[in-house]
């Protein structure tokens, strides 16, 4: 294993010397994930399940709504609350950061013809890496624990937003842009008050594919030791314990709806 | 009247290898050659044009010819490669951005074929949209919107989202987005091709009554010449990038510069164009008043075969008709003046009446039709016959011919 040799040089000397950058992005992570973690943990279980409800009912509806409450219920009696809030909470965070740096990123390729011919490619090749894939050079950099989780977890989210949010700014109709510019709008003007605006729908569809892709890879990273759900499936894989993997399965399947759902429904008018 | 746009050898090429595509212009090579051997398309080809103050200067083509391209060389919405533009005395192709920003937001106004307007808004932010990118506050530019909105004719309609609008209403927000900055120029480019033809007539109309009150530099794109007649002042004509006539729209319809503008001008109403003054007789047979007794009136009458003559004063007021009865009765009675055989209450015409508007005439009259000015002063006489000949496009010997049949039938 010659090349593994090399590479292991390579990422040694890397964390060596640019252990600061490592640090850095290991502390922002770090604290994002444990802030919002305490955050779910902290408030009350019924308070929590209030919330979902209530924003299920406002933004989708009776029926998700009525979905969202029975399936936080079940997963409050079925004993994997902590769990999935840890879950939601490396969710949230990988997504956040996800989605902070995605959609410049989709903004800046459409507006850059260089820029797009250097992503799109690379955004090809990510999606078409199985998943885990992701996990190695997250360990290899930040080691085991929930930082390495959220780390796969954000570069792994990452390509929908991107892909979607510039495709949204190329599909605003030429002619909207010609107006816009002939009645002397400046590039930001035209960004902020028509491209974004009218590219919003589809924006909002990446924010939901890049939601519930960082679902699946934070139950997959319980593999390099982040908490949550995925901890307890994997228990329940390794150990046999078939009524146990089933049970916290169907916990994430309804994680995974609840949280599809509610983002899908963002961008459209309560109906 | 003031010069408002001036552009001075412009040409706009696309593609790569333009140097050599503009050296091939001054050498006169057409544009498909020029396509062919650089790979470059010539859009406008040496253009020199001014549009006054306050016209209507619309610019006419097939498509391709290079309209749009043209018209957006005016606010820079397209860069040209050779040229200058000017708008009054600034030289638009020397701005840098922020002169060019500012130039656009407060001068010079679009409207566009397919309307461009922002879906996700309602007409009134749309109509204020011009002056929001200026940074006016909410209160103000909604006050200007509401008066540009009651202007087109949208009252009522402000909250409405555009999207939910008709083509014809979409129209009229883009038309009132254009007014709302109190632009000088308006740039219009094929503003009413995308609305049905009744739509159409009707914003052409309403342009024009606003035209009237605005006095705004209209530039107005159009491939169709019955709308080129009815908006324009002058209208330049282009074909392959270059204009081939400029001209007001009688003289473009009367006297085409060459076979393409004929080609246009061959399906148009021409009495929906054409003027009493382009058809008339200028030097008809006249009976003077204080010169011209009975006796020589009749000489006139029967050396050019005439039954009617125009009754002038000396400096040529038109005073009526005499006919010929009442000039043999006169003479017969012995009289020396011909005034008390004037018939004075007949149809007059100005020079710029349509030919169409002058048609309902004949029911009434079977003679000469006068044609004068304020003054009354008689510029000439249009014939019925000619009337007839302008109208169907037949010329006299195939009307008389016709005549003859319908005798002999
Ligand atoms: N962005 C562009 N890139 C390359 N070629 C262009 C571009 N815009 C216009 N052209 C070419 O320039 C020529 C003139 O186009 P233009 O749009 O000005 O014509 P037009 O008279 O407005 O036609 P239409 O009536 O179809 O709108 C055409 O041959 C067109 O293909
Ligand atoms: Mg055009």
């Amino acid at each position: 294993m010659i090349l593994g040799e090399y590479i292991e040089d390579g990422i040694n000397w890397l964390t060596k010397n640019f252990s600061g950058v490592f640090d850095g992005i290991s502390s922002v992570v770090g604290t994002l994930v444990s802030g919002i973690e305490a955050f779910w943990l902290w408030t009350p279980f019924y308070i929590v399940i209030a919330l979902f409800t209530a924003l299920a009912f406002w933004k989708a509806g009776k029926s998700t709504a009525l979905f969202t409450l029975l399936g936080l219920v079940y997963i409050y009696f079925a004993g994997f609350w902590d769990e999935t809030m840890q879950t939601l909470a490396l969710v949230l965070a990988s997504a956040i950061m996800a989605l902070a740096m995605g959609i410049p990123l989709g903004i800046w390729s459409a507006k850059n013809k260089t820029v797009h011919k250097i992503i799109r490619p690379i955004l090809d090749f990510m999606q078409t890496m199985p998943a885990f894939v992701y996990l190695i050079p997250a360990v290899l950099f930040f080691g085991l624990g929930t930082v390495p989780g959220a780390f796969a977890t954000i570069i792994f989210a990452m390509p929908p937003v991107v892909r979607l949010t510039t495709l949204g700014i190329l599909q605003v109709p030429e002619d909207i842009v010609e107006a816009t510019t002939a009645f002397g709008a400046t590039p930001k003007q035209l960004l902020f008050k028509v491209q974004i605006p009218l590219a919003m729908p589809t924006i909002l569809a990446g924010i939901n594919q890049t939601i519930m892709m960082a679902l699946s890879m934070v139950v997959i990273a319980s593999m390099i030791g982040a908490k949550g759900l995925g901890v307890i499936v994997l228990q329940g894989i390794s150990q046999l314990k078939i009524g146990l993997g089933f049970e916290s399965g169907l916990a994430v399947v309804l994680l995974a709806i609840i949280l599809d759902r509610i983002t899908q429904s963002l961008g459209k008018k309560k109906g | 009247m003031s010069n408002k746009i001036t552009i001075e050898n412009l040409s706009i090429i696309f593609g790569k290898n333009k140097s050599k595509a503009i050296k091939m212009i001054k050498d006169g090579i057409s544009k498909d050659e020029i396509l062919s051997k650089t790979e470059c398309n010539v859009a406008v080809r040496n253009v020199n044009l001014t549009i006054q103050q306050g016209e209507i200067y619309v610019v006419m083509g097939l498509s391709g010819s290079g309209k749009s391209t043209l018209l957006r060389s005016i606010n820079r919405l397209i860069d040209p490669t050779v040229g200058k533009v000017f708008v009054d005395d600034l030289e638009i192709t020397k701005m840098n951005d922020k002169e060019l920003l500012n130039i656009r937001r407060k001068e010079l106004s679009m409207v566009f074929q397919h309307f461009g307007l922002l879906p996700h808004r309602s007409v009134m932010s749309n109509v204020a949209f011009g002056l929001e990118l200026q940074g006016q506050g909410k209160v103000q530019r909604n006050k200007h919107a509401i008066e540009t909105i009651d202007m087109v004719g949208l009252k009522g309609y402000e909250d409405q989202k555009v999207g939910e609008l008709s083509g014809g209403m979409q129209q009229r927000v883009g038309l009132a987005r254009g007014l709302a900055n109190n632009p000088e120029v308006l740039l219009m480019d094929e503003a009413f091709s995308a609305l049905d033809p009744l739509i159409r007539a009707q914003m052409q109309d309403e342009l024009l009554l606003l035209q009237e009150k605005m006095k705004k530099t209209i530039v107005f794109i159009t491939h169709d010449l019955e709308e080129a007649i009815k908006l324009g002042d002058r209208i330049a004509i282009m074909k392959d990038g270059e204009v081939v006539q400029i001209g007001t729209p009688e003289e473009i319809v009367t006297n085409p510069a060459n076979d393409y503008v004929e080609s246009f001008v061959e399906k148009v109403d021409r009495s929906r164009i054409s003027t009493a003054s382009s058809i008339m007789f200028s030097k008809p047979k006249m009976a003077r008043l204080s010169k011209d007794g009975p006796s020589l009136v009749l000489k006139t009458m029967r050396e050019s075969g005439l039954k009617v003559l125009p009754v002038v004063r000396t400096n040529r007021t038109f005073l009526g008709f005499i006919h010929i009865e009442d000039v043999v009765k006169l003479k017969n009675e012995g009289l020396n003046t011909i005034e008390s055989a004037i018939k004075e209450s007949v149809m007059c015409v100005a020079p710029d009446t349509l030919i169409q508007d002058m048609l309902p005439l004949l029911s009434k009259t079977n003679h000469d039709i006068p044609v004068v000015d304020e003054s009354n002063f008689l510029l000439g006489v249009v014939s019925p016959t000619s009337l007839i000949a302008e109208t169907t496009g037949k010329n006299k010997v195939e009307i008389n011919s016709i005549i003859q049949k319908a005798i002999d039938l």
